[in-house]
């Protein structure tokens, strides 16, 4: 059974809950019966192992384990109290209110600006398009270094560059949540730490869940830490109390580095 | 040692094709000249009448080129929305078991003979057409258009899924994360990535239907015209090289020698259009690298 310390929610309803989900692709269970509460506007961050099942989790909170057609989903996800998972709930709506921010930057083949603007157009955005890509580059810290050439191919941008660059395009649908399964995993350190001081600014308007696996970035810029070890949940609670006074053997072992 | 003389086989092997490839261009390019030498280029390429095989001989290629064209234009029609939005569903909607039985049903289309086509055309695909239009002759360009069309349509949805699923499937995830439909993903993100092979496809699509020999031959009739008219009888380039290679046209005459001046004009344009479809791919599959 998995420890949870006091995860404060300021009295209000959770911005997301996961109630007791599994995961399983055939035959193989990937999540194991776990249990959170993500509480709104802040960064929590989910650590383990590789293979501990922790993007599985994460991609539990848009429905993105939809698409992958041996992948079946127990137990509840509740979002403003309702579950993701009911069948009248249309996923597609899910993902235009939790946003998604994948592994390695992957940007449309087009311009700057048709990338931000995408998610506007195809929900329906009938306002002005050219503020809207501009307040979202600007959230992303991106808006300096290409506002003079919105019309260049994404591809032109570096590594860092693209990746907050579809974090401006997750952003541009306006997002309550924003998902990011290990951001920065493919980017050097200074983009990293761009990547890493954007997150922080981030929480101010969005909740933020964050899979990981370096200790040091889910000690810095997350609020709550979870440590997942082969599918289950080990231990939830503020990132404090995980790296420096956590409850489970194995969750210590793995903060300190011993083993993972 | 040993290694040598495989080394040198297979080397042989690999010059051969390249040598009869150059082998045909030259006596082709040979022969074409030696055409031109009786007839004026600009004439060939000018004038609106084909009648070579007649006393009264003119030999303007563009009735040919016109049924060519007037034949491809029809195929292409038919094939080239067929080709792509069989490619788009079988990459982005098909389920396995519905590929399974798709894939191959394109590849044995793929696989029945061209006379099979031109026979299917002539005696099925016309009356069909005569039912609606019965005005229309038995040789008619349009039943050619029809079958060739479904001719080429597996060579257009097999090359445009190759480039359909070369595009990334963490775009379609990106795509499917900003609240899009698995439509938008298809028309928004999917099909504008793979356009330059898309196109490839098309080109390669349409110079093969330009190319084609036996379906048109038999189906599209032997009558060199300038027209519009799907329901008349043309000929096209590739019909009229057949007629003359099977005709007892005597050898070493200018008539002869059309054949050779056509068949380069044939392999100018399909050389072309090969060309460019290569630009494309090649464009493609840069990109994902």
């Amino acid at each position: 059974m998995a420890i949870v310390h006091d995860i404060d929610t300021g009295g209000s309803t959770p911005a997301l809950e996961a109630k007791r989900v599994s995961v399983s692709y055939g035959s193989k269970r990937a999540v194991s019966d776990v249990s959170l509460v993500v509480p709104r506007h802040r960064v929590v961050a989910l650590i383990g192992p590789s293979g501990c099942g922790k993007s599985t989790f994460l991609r539990c909170f848009n429905r993105m384990n939809d698409l992958i057609p041996s992948a079946t989903v127990e137990g509840e996800v509740l979002f403003h109290g309702q579950d993701l998972y009911r069948p009248e709930i249309d996923p597609v709506e899910v993902r235009r209110r939790i946003g998604m921010v994948f592994q390695k930057p992957n940007p449309f083949p087009k311009s700057i600006f048709d990338n931000v603007a995408f998610g506007p157009r195809i929900n329906g955005f009938d306002g002005d398009l050219p503020p809207r890509v501009e307040e979202s580059l600007r959230q992303a810290a991106l808006w300096d270094e290409v506002s003079d050439r919105l019309d260049d191919s994404a591809y032109e941008l570096s590594g860092g560059q693209q990746q907050r660059l579809c974090i401006a395009r997750a952003l541009a649908v306006r997002p309550e949540i924003v998902l990011m399964d290990e951001p920065a995993s493919s980017l050097d350190p200074i983009a990293t730490q761009k990547i890493e001081e954007l997150i922080f600014e981030l929480k101010e308007r969005y909740t933020i869940v964050i899979v990981t696996h370096n200790m040091q970035q889910a000690a810095r810029i997350s609020d709550y830490t979870a440590f997942l070890y082969m599918g289950e949940l080990i231990e939830y609670g503020p990132t404090e109390v995980i790296f420096t006074r956590p409850a489970e053997e194995r969750t210590e072992a793995y903060v300190t580095g011993r083993f993972g | 040692m040993g290694e040598a003389v495989i080394g040198g086989a297979l080397f042989m092997c690999a010059a051969l094709s390249t040598l009869v490839t150059v082998g045909i261009v030259v006596v082709l390019v040979g022969e074409t000249l030696v055409f031109f030498r009786d007839v004026p280029v600009v004439e060939f390429l000018t004038g609106t009448e084909w009648t070579p095989l007649f006393a009264e001989k003119n030999f303007g290629v563009l009735p040919l080129l016109s049924g060519s064209l007037l034949v491809a234009i029809g195929a292409s029609v038919i094939s080239l929305p067929i080709g792509l939005l069989t490619a788009v569903c079988l990459s982005e909607f098909a389920s396995e078991r519905v590929r399974g039985v798709l894939k191959p049903a394109l590849e044995i289309l793929a696989g029945i003979p061209t006379v099979v086509y031109g026979y299917f055309a002539l005696t099925f695909i016309t009356p069909l057409i005569q039912v609606l239009v019965p005005s229309t002759g038995t040789f008619n360009a349009l039943s050619a258009s029809i079958v060739v069309g479904i001719m080429i349509v597996p060579t257009v949805a097999s090359l445009s899924e190759d480039a359909i699923r070369a595009v990334p499937l963490s775009l379609r995830a990106g795509a499917l994360s900003l609240g899009a439909t698995r439509m938008e993903v298809s028309t928004r993100v999917v099909l504008p990535a793979a356009l330059s092979g898309i196109i490839a496809s098309f080109i390669l699509g349409i110079s093969r239907a330009i190319g084609e020999t036996m379906a048109v031959t038999i189906a599209a009739g032997a009558l060199p015209q300038i027209t519009a008219n799907p329901f008349e009888a043309v000929q096209t380039m590739t019909a009229y090289i057949v007629q003359v290679s099977l005709g007892d046209t005597p050898t070493g005459t200018v008539e002869y020698r059309t054949i050779f001046a056509v068949g380069f004009a044939l392999f100018v344009i399909t050389l072309m259009m090969n060309l460019a479809s290569q630009l494309f791919l090649d464009r493609y599959r840069e990109r994902y690298q």
